[in-house]
């Protein structure tokens, strides 16, 4: 392939650094230069440490001449989500409350990327710790969509989306909680691995709905997808929540094709309020795998459909209210100079420190989670969850993964959305039951609009079904050029 | 029960320990009300009998060893500290 350099693929890359025939300082002196022409217009980054990039790009360089390179990713620039750990690096999660806050210690999945040899690339921006689906709760200004710049880049992983999409850099780290990484892949035309619940660890990361959160990637490929999830899944003790499991090979996993899959096709995805040429790109999508020797079949899922987006606006809410709790203005993070007593400094820091949205979800989370409410919205959502996902449990005894579009339209214009907070809500209607159900989903670019927009088709995996799910996935990126394609910035 | 589409702004804003003007309980009672409205679908689903699911995965009951391990130093530790002195976090007088 002969994309610009800023374009390619971490595997191409990782082949070129291989081969020696560029250096890892000189790569990252070219995103370096790529992210100062673009910023300006793109807005991905929250903060940048170029002299500290460039210095890990010097030691990888070293590495590699004194024979001790330390596998593919050794070199490769990698961007964070301006709300996952990275040592002595800001971690402001796009607030005001977190502004002057410096990590003092690495997440795991940072741990792992840099062992493996990767370079932290850039604090990327995002909604409000993580609440929104257009990247514009942010308290430093929004992002914008590298393919339309009047348009939202998704999500609330809408710098990561937005930074490779741009070719600041090679692919990102995002998390996920109701479609967080796969609506901005989606609109940015990416691939966002969303994982298992379970798979990735979570320590170091700022949460916001516990029982959700899940960190996955943004990248250009499938292939690229694979090797970052290799680095990053497993088990740590330090996030109670994370399983034991054997992590299979992914990257190999991608050459296999076992047996004809199974492909379930929601009905209700296709329904009221999907954009035509979306609805059509996915179809085209179907009759791919069909033509490979996949069966396709019709399944439903009503209680998703009609309930999930409910469910996830009682549990989010309320395990946000809980969350954020911890931001009280006295141990770290903005403290108000105009109070004095404890709890006048609590309710004035938090006043001061959070956005509209932020406090939208805890004003509603603390609601719900009341004397009196409790039963009626938490514990009656928590039920009505534990049947969406025994829904999508019965549909996986017959079907190997789904497929879907990843968000019923394309990206929508900046402002369109921003002060109708229910109609954004429901702009998450594909995404949301993975995440209820503890699912492995993945968006991968299936098309444009006729006005040059991305189109994403989402396949929705079993739980750790990871490598079936990619290795599906991957196929249907080899018979298509849509993911060599990049915006004109 | 309560009527569910209602929520007393003021009061849980005291429970959230967060201060709120005037506007802003304005507008958040309209659009939580909208946003009330709209989970308030959740009654026409049967749920008797049916477990709460917690979380995303049938994990329960999770033990750590017992063990020392090394944790930040009181420096590291304080490093974010709005207002710190003698290796302790300043705060305002809780005690009279």
């Amino acid at each position: 392939m002969s994309s610009p350099l800023i374009f390619k693929s971490v595997a191409e890359l990782s082949a070129m650094l291989a081969a020696k025939s560029i250096s890892a300082s000189e790569l990252m002196q070219a995103f370096v230069a790529r992210t100062t022409a673009v910023e300006g217009r793109v807005h991905a980054f929250n903060s940048r440490d170029e002299v500290g990039a460039l210095g890990l790009a010097a030691a990888s360089d070293a590495r590699r001449a004194a024979g001790q390179a330390r596998g593919p990713l050794d070199g490769i620039p990698i961007g964070f989500k301006d709300v996952i750990a990275v040592e002595g690096q800001p971690l402001t999660a796009s607030s005001k409350m977190l502004a002057n806050f410096i990590s003092p210690y690495d997440a795991t999945v940072t741990t792992k990327l840099k062992a493996a040899g990767a370079i932290p690339w850039g604090r990327l921006n995002l909604d409000e710790f993580a609440m929104g689906s257009s990247t514009e709760n942010s308290a430093f200004g929004a992002t914008a969509n590298p393919w339309d710049l009047t348009r939202v880049p998704g999500g609330s992983s809408g710098g990561s989306a937005a930074a490779v999409a741009a070719g600041e850099m090679p692919g990102a780290l995002g998390s996920d909680t109701g479609g967080s990484i796969r609506q901005p892949a989606a609109f940015c035309g990416l691939v966002g691995l969303k994982p298992t619940y379970g798979l990735v660890s979570r320590y170091g990361l700022a949460a916001f709905a516990s029982s959700l959160d899940q960190i996955g990637t943004l990248t250009r490929t499938v292939g690229d997808a694979a090797q970052l999830l290799q680095v990053v899944a497993g088990h740590d003790s330090r996030d109670s929540t994370s399983l034991s499991t054997v992590i299979p090979d992914y990257s190999a996993a991608l050459q296999k094709k076992s047996r004809p899959w199974r492909i379930g096709v929601p009905k209700e995805f296709f329904g009221l309020g999907l954009d035509a040429e979306i609805g059509a790109a996915v179809q085209q999508a179907l009759a791919f795998y069909r033509s490979a020797g996949a069966e396709i079949t019709e399944v439903s899922l009503p209680l998703t459909a009609e309930y999930a987006i409910a469910v996830y606006y009682l549990i989010a809410t309320a395990e946000a209210s809980s969350n954020l709790a911890r931001y009280d203005g006295i141990r770290y993070g903005h403290r108000t100079h105009s109070a004095t007593d404890a709890i006048s400094i609590y309710a004035q820091s938090r006043a001061e420190g959070f956005g509209e949205e932020v406090k939208r979800r805890i004003i509603l989370g603390t609601h719900v989670l009341s004397s009196g409410y409790y039963d009626a919205y938490y514990l009656r959502a928590q039920k009505v969850r534990t049947l969406i996902r025994g829904e999508f449990m019965r549909v996986f005894q017959d079907c190997d993964v789904l497929l879907s579009p990843t968000t019923p339209t394309a990206a929508f214009k900046l402002g369109e959305k921003s002060s109708d907070p229910l109609a954004m809500y429901l702009n998450d209607i594909y995404t949301i039951g993975v995440n209820l159900a503890g699912l492995p989903g993945i968006s991968l670019p299936c098309g444009f609009t006729t006005g040059g927009l991305p189109i994403g088709l989402q396949i929705i995996g079993q739980p750790f079904g990871e490598a079936e799910m990619l290795t599906i996935a991957h196929t249907y990126e080899q018979g298509h050029s849509w993911h060599t394609k990049y915006p004109n910035l | 029960m309560n009527s569910s589409a209602e929520i007393n702004i003021e009061y849980v804003a005291r429970l959230a320990r967060l201060a709120l003007t005037a506007t802003e309980q304005a507008k958040l009672s309209q659009q939580l009300g909208d946003i009330l409205h709209y989970v308030d679908k959740l009654k026409q689903v049967e749920v008797a009998g049916i477990e709460p699911m917690a979380h995303g995965s049938p994990v329960f009951n999770v033990w750590a060893a017992d063990v020392v391990v090394a944790g930040l130093s009181v420096e590291e530790a304080l490093r974010n500290a709005p207002e710190q002195r003698a290796d302790s976090i300043v705060v305002p007088k809780v005690v009279e």
